[in-house]
């Protein structure tokens, strides 16, 4: 395999303003994006966010209806699925139930009368590691085997764009750990452009180098995993990735180095770069992570925001840290997330608290936009 | 509130893909078939009401006047009533009776079979590859008045010595039940066998008794299969003629049996009307009954 | 727990099995009849009964008149509506399910309809469009296959759609994705995956059509198939090769189903 990401930039995928609507119903609305070529890109968003119709446009099972998908100088968006360089990892596998684990490997190959198909699959099975079990049916095999097989299957054709429509919904949690290390694994080790959909914002920030945060049809924020989740650019985005705590407030000082917003009574600081808006009505976001819960009430020191006289209503052991719900004297309920060190003593409900933080772990959003927005509820709202 | 990925060129929008013309395939593959059927069901079904419409006083070879002659209608229905009556009494009991028959049957082999529900199936759809003369010429021969079945009644003194059971209307039910079984069997079964049996346990662990679970839950979610097996059993069996000739007498003789002479015999506008009446009575009875059950699972 | 209420239970647990065994039982009976009357030696000649054991009828099989020349006619027609009926039904099978157009619910009726016509009506109809389009005279071996094409065209599209329904669309996406055209997806993929059903339909279309006397009888004129000879000799008195046959068809179709599952279970294990 030759080193594709020598030659940056010749193959990447770009798509240009693309819109597919169904009826009157726009599923992908004027959405732009360009994943460079070998680098790992998820699409990240809940259910009916449009990013599974955004994969079949690239791969050629649905058209756009205004826009254009192009691969380096090449513009595809008018190719039938066959004639693309592009291959897909379906999410349900759709291997083919009447040919054996090899002939479904050697499929594409054949179609386009690939000479040596013996060396090829065998090189595919092992590095999917299924070398025993060419002969078997999808139906002999587990479901994380199935997922390999399936893998194997669209890679072996050394597509310029590899697919993945949510692969690893259908295994269990331990298994799709495993295999979102080895995903990673191949995609480096093979160095193919990787456009993966899930709506597991774990799976995404394990695997990409670039993620979207796809909601309603557009592509909210995209960047590193871990500039979205440190800076979060919209209340969505802030919600889906991890959780946030986000307090209403409105900016008073905006001229110096640091942005200085009233919340209920207090001053919050933090940096200008972590700002989505620098006037008018904010939403002061900082993770649960980042929070502190303290008993007394001393000077928080230079650096830090701090939030007065919580009362603690629930506290909940996860097993590798503690949640607590803190309820604030305006009546939010705050969360705090306390790694379990085995340090001290946890914290009771009905314990009063200070939440503290360090300024440069708040970020500020828009107030116009939803609080509630990308917050999964338990009837999957 | 969107924000735009990165590059963009600045170039000015692109002009939408031409989508291509989706080609009338649906149209090409259906066309040979539906034409066969045009040609061969449903103009026949034109002639059929044509004919029935002409007078009466042509023939086969001198051909027929069509002179819109309603009354061979009214003349048919006149003289063979009682026989339409027959033909639609003894499809109604043979459909009550692979009811009877067939409803425990299809409930075993989807609940009670396990690993033998297979060769039960086979067991139903097997008596089919016999042909269907050929079966019921046996029923002759197992009903005949020195049979094992009328043997064992005349012990049992449920048939009096001189008494039977051939040549009458219970032989011809009998053929008509047997013949028609499997239609009332595999549409039951595929109906209950598609039950969550999760369902029954509920009706269990919500104080249901089985007879009421089977009331309440099973028998309701069979109701597709039921009524897609009366029908496939009634309407065959109404225009029956076989079993009558062969496993009845002169009194027995039902519509069928008419209508087959009537045609050999040449009557066309007569022969005519009654199959048309035979239909119309079937269609009025299954658009009652399927709005009395109120499902519209057919096919 | 008592044992009377232990007997109870079981015979209660039983009863629906007992009742189906029994029901089993009628539907086999007049097979086993059938085959011990192909080794029956009759008495007269509207033999009934069962008056002897021999092995005559087997080894001449052909000895009656006309019954292996009517086989042989039913065979014909049968092979050859099948073939047609099989085609026809496949491209609206597919048409119906895997292709959007207007008029999909009529279709569905329409293929719907001559499975629930009496087979009196079907065949006099035909017999009515026959004698009026002037080919009262020509009635015979083709009028048969052009009848028995017509209703087992329903039977197949049911059949086949039935079986394209539980066909994963993904699975046509995914040969497309890996580089397989319409035509080779269709090949390499659809057809085999709905050959069981295309298969199954073939079958029931053969055993309607070998099977088929009202609808035959009307339209045949001169020529006689298999269940037609069996109705005639039966006011003349039936030979007991007719059971021969009936045993042989009986066997065959069974030995095809046993292999059939046989080859399947051995596919999937």
């Amino acid at each position: 395999m030759t080193d594709s990401r020598s030659s940056a930039g010749s193959q990447d995928l770009v798509l240009d303003r693309v819109t597919k609507r169904f009826g009157s119903f726009v599923a992908v609305s004027d959405l732009s994006l360009t994943v460079p070529q070998g680098s790992f890109f998820a699409l990240l968003g809940p259910s009916g966010c449009g990013k599974t119709t955004t994969l079949r446009m690239v791969a050629g099972l649905e058209q756009p209806t205004d826009g254009s998908i192009r691969l380096g100088a090449d513009e595809i968006s008018r190719l039938k699925p066959y004639r693309r360089p592009v291959n897909t990892v379906f999410q349900s596998y759709a291997l083919f139930p009447h040919l054996s684990t090899f002939e479904n490997i050697a499929f594409g190959l054949r179609r386009r009368g690939a000479k040596d198909v013996r060396k090829a699959v065998g090189e595919m099975l092992e590095l999917v590691e299924l070398q025993s079990h060419e002969t078997k049916r999808p139906t002999q095999l587990s479901g994380g085997q199935q997922q390999r097989v399936a893998l194997a299957r669209a890679l072996i054709n050394r597509p310029q764009v590899l697919l993945l429509d949510e692969p690893l919904g259908a295994l269990d949690l331990k298994l799709r750990r495993s295999m979102q290390i080895e995903l990673k694994r191949i995609q480096t080790e093979v160095g193919i452009t990787f456009v993966h959909v899930t709506h597991d914002q774990e799976e995404a920030m394990t695997m990409a180098d670039t993620i979207g945060v796809m909601h309603n049809g557009v592509i909210e924020q995209m960047g590193q995993p871990g500039s979205l989740y440190e800076s979060p650019r919209t209340t969505f985005v802030s919600n889906f990735l991890g959780q946030s705590n986000l307090v209403a407030g409105h900016i008073v000082d905006a001229a110096g180095p640091d942005l200085v917003v009233e919340v209920q009574g207090t001053k919050v600081t933090g940096l200008r770069s972590r700002a989505a808006v620098t006037a008018g009505d904010v939403w002061v976001g900082v993770r649960p992570e980042k929070v502190t819960l303290t008993r007394s009430d001393a000077s928080p020191g230079e650096g830090w925001n701090v939030f007065r006289a919580g009362v603690v209503s629930d506290v909940s052991f996860c097993g590798v840290s503690t949640q607590y719900l803190v309820r604030m004297p305006w009546g939010q309920e705050l969360i705090a997330f306390k790694q379990n060190t085995g340090a001290e003593a946890g914290l009771r409900a009905g314990d009063v608290v200070d939440l503290r933080w360090q300024r440069e772990h708040t970020f500020f959003l828009d107030a116009s936009e939803d609080a509630e927005a990308g917050v999964e509820h338990e009837d999957g709202a | 509130m969107t924000v735009a990925g990165a590059s963009l060129l600045a170039t000015p929008h692109p002009p939408a893909p031409a989508r291509p013309r989706r080609p009338r395939t649906g149209y090409l593959l259906l066309l040979p078939g539906v034409l066969w059927l045009v040609l061969f069901f449903l103009v026949p079904t034109v002639a059929l009401v044509a004919s029935s419409l002409y007078d009466p006083t042509g023939s086969l070879f001198e051909g027929y006047q069509m002179t819109w002659h309603v009354q061979n209608y009214a003349d048919a229905i006149a003289e063979y009533a009682p026989i339409f009556g027959r033909s639609l009494l003894y499809a109604a009991i043979a459909t009550g009776a692979c009811v009877l028959l067939g409803y425990p049957l299809a409930y075993a082999i989807a609940f009670k079979a396990g690993r033998w529900r297979n060769l039960m199936l086979i067991a139903v759809v097997a008596p089919f590859f016999t042909s269907f003369l050929v079966r019921t010429l046996s029923w002759k021969l197992l009903l005949g008045d020195n049979g094992f079945v009328a043997d064992t009644l005349r012990t049992l003194h449920l048939l009096s010595p001189d008494g039977y059971l051939l040549a009458t209307p219970l032989a011809v039910i009998t053929g008509l039940t047997y013949n028609f079984l499997p239609f009332m069997v595999l549409p039951l079964y595929a109906s209950l066998s598609k039950v969550d049996p999760q369902l029954i346990e509920a009706g269990s662990d919500l104080y249901a008794s089985p007879i009421t679970t089977f009331r309440r839950v099973t028998f309701p979610l069979s109701l597709p299969g039921l009524v897609a097996g009366t029908l496939l059993t009634f309407i065959p069996a109404s225009g029956d003629f076989i079993n009558s000739e062969l496993l009845g007498n002169p009194r027995t003789r039902m519509i069928g049996n008419e209508i087959q002479d009537l045609f050999a015999a040449g009557a066309l506008p007569v022969a005519a009307s009654l199959s048309v009446t035979l239909m119309a009575l079937i269609v009025l009875m299954v658009l009652v009954y399927v709005r009395r059950v109120g499902t519209e699972d057919l096919v | 727990m008592t044992s009377v209420r232990g007997v109870r239970r079981w015979v209660g647990n039983h009863l629906v099995l007992g009742a189906a065994l029994l029901v089993l039982l009628y539907m086999i009976t007049p097979v086993l009849v059938v085959i011990l009357m192909s080794f029956n030696d009759p008495a007269g000649r509207l033999g009934y009964d069962f008056d002897g054991f021999t092995l005559d009828n087997w080894a001449n099989p052909c000895g009656p008149y006309q019954l292996c020349s009517s086989l042989v006619t039913s065979v014909e027609i049968g092979v050859l509506a099948t073939v047609l009926a099989t085609a026809l039904g496949t491209l609206m099978a597919f048409a119906m399910i895997r292709h959007r157009f207007t008029g999909r619910s009529a279709a569905n009726v329409f293929v719907f309809l001559p499975m629930a016509s009496p087979e009196i009506v079907l065949g006099s109809s035909l017999l009515a469009l026959f004698v009026n389009a002037g080919f009262a005279g020509q009635l015979g071996f083709w009028t048969i296959f052009v009848a028995h094409v017509m209703f087992c065209l329903s039977f197949v599209v049911v059949t086949v759609k039935a079986r394209l329904h539980g066909l994963d669309p993904a699975l046509e996406q995914a040969a497309m994705d890996l580089y397989a055209n319409p035509w080779q997806t269709f090949w390499r993929v659809s057809f085999p995956l709905v050959f069981p059903g295309i298969l199954a339909a073939a079958l029931l279309s053969f055993s309607l059509s070998f099977d088929d006397f009202i609808i035959t009888n009307l339209n045949a004129g001169q020529t006689v198939t298999f269940p037609m000879f069996v109705w005639g000799a039966a006011q003349r008195g039936v030979p007991m090769q007719v059971n021969v046959v009936g045993t042989v068809m009986f066997l065959v179709a069974l030995g095809l189903v046993l292999a059939s599952g046989t080859f399947r279970r051995r596919q999937r294990g």
